[in-house]
């Protein structure tokens, strides 16, 4: 059964008028990320580590765009010295973070990033907020969205672990 | 370590001067630091925004840029340490295929702001072989006033992404400093560019 909450998100983005979408390919994001792709009128931008996206969403604000990332947390720790630039010049600013190291965590690996997301984009200066209830993502989402984009804010979603399928590695 | 640097022709305060100049609709990113310097020194308006940290981070400001003005010309000028610290944003770049950017590489084989130590351009890197690698087709290197000024068109109105290494001297210059209130720069830029309803 596909899960409804990327659409969602989707739905939100589109009701904010979202014109760039950066990402760093996530398979808890990958439906949300093929709606993008799908869509015309959202310019999908794939980048190969996360930092990259903090500058396009500032570059995209500087030329009128709104911009938006999504990303997992691990990623979290690529963006530290690049959200300067989002709080020493006040760009809005809105991350979608799906979740590691939480719930039936299978990779220790994932557990450095994943339980310090939260205080480490806190001490960056964002404000954060996480959703669990699948049926609460949308509202969120549009809040988020309208943190950044209308209150000017720099913000992230964090989307609980629980929201997607448990990942085994087939163990 | 390699000195010839302190040799190339080009003076990166004329390259700055000659590509402010060359188009007046331009807009233009340039990263840490010494490229913020020089563009400042050849005319600080709102059409340009210096970015004073952030490191790496140059050529993916541009994109977000360019992306949001199809219609505009965006320049990213930066230096070749910032552009070693985000490498990947040109293949980044090379995907999305912005058709109205150019990123200018002013490369002087050195880390200007932390006393000239030389980077990796001073020995074995090729920028533009590495840009061509990630993908982008148009890429080539700019060595003396000749070919930049047959060049320039191109660069400033050429099918993007564009990417040039322009090899400038190695040489000490005064700090011409841009204002950073980044608050400041980015509302003037959005206001020159957006109108005061961007404000």
């Amino acid at each position: 059964m596909g899960m409804e909450w990327p659409n969602d998100i989707y739905a939100a983005f589109k009701e904010a008028g979202v014109d760039q979408v950066a990402y760093v390919p996530d398979a808890g994001h990958k439906t949300l990320i093929n709606a993008c792709i799908a869509d015309n009128d959202i310019k999908a931008v794939s980048l190969t580590t996360e930092e990259e996206g903090v500058a396009l969403t500032a570059g995209a604000w500087l030329g009128g765009d709104k911009c938006v990332m999504l990303m997992q947390s691990s990623g979290v720790g690529n963006c530290i010295n690049m959200l300067s630039l989002i709080e020493t010049c006040r760009f809005p600013f809105v991350a979608f973070i799906t979740m590691r190291g939480q719930w039936h965590e299978f990779n220790p690996w994932q557990m450095p990033m994943g339980t310090t997301t939260k205080q480490t984009l806190e001490l960056a200066g964002l404000l954060v907020e996480e959703v669990e209830d699948p049926a609460d993502v949308g509202p969120q989402a549009a809040a988020i969205l309208h943190k950044a984009f209308v209150g000017q804010q720099s913000a992230a979603l964090l989307l609980n672990q629980r929201l997607v399928p448990v990942k085994t590695f087939g163990k | 370590m390699s000195d010839r640097a302190k040799d190339f022709p080009l003076h990166r305060r004329d390259v700055a001067k000659t590509l402010l100049n060359a188009r007046v609709d331009m807009l233009i990113v340039t990263g840490l630091g010494s490229t913020n310097w020089d563009f400042t020194a050849a005319g600080d308006c709102p059409r340009i925004f210096p970015l004073w940290g952030a490191m790496g981070g140059a050529v993916t400001m541009g994109l977000g840029l360019a992306l949001a003005q199809p219609d505009k010309r965006v320049m990213v000028a930066t230096g070749d340490g910032e552009m070693l610290m985000g490498i990947g944003s040109l293949a980044t770049v090379a995907v999305k295929v912005p058709k109205n950017l150019t990123i200018c590489v002013f490369d002087n084989e050195r880390y200007g702001e932390t006393g000239m130590q030389t980077t990796h351009t001073a020995s074995v890197t090729d920028l533009a072989a590495t840009a061509h690698g990630l993908g982008i087709a148009d890429t080539g290197i700019i060595r003396t006033e000749d070919e930049l000024a047959e060049s320039l068109d191109h660069l400033t109105t050429g099918h993007g992404p564009v990417f040039r290494v322009i090899k400038v001297r190695a040489e000490p210059l005064d700090f011409v400093l841009p204002s950073k209130d980044g608050v400041h720069l980015k509302n003037r830029f959005r206001q020159a560019l957006l109108g005061d309803d961007a404000l």
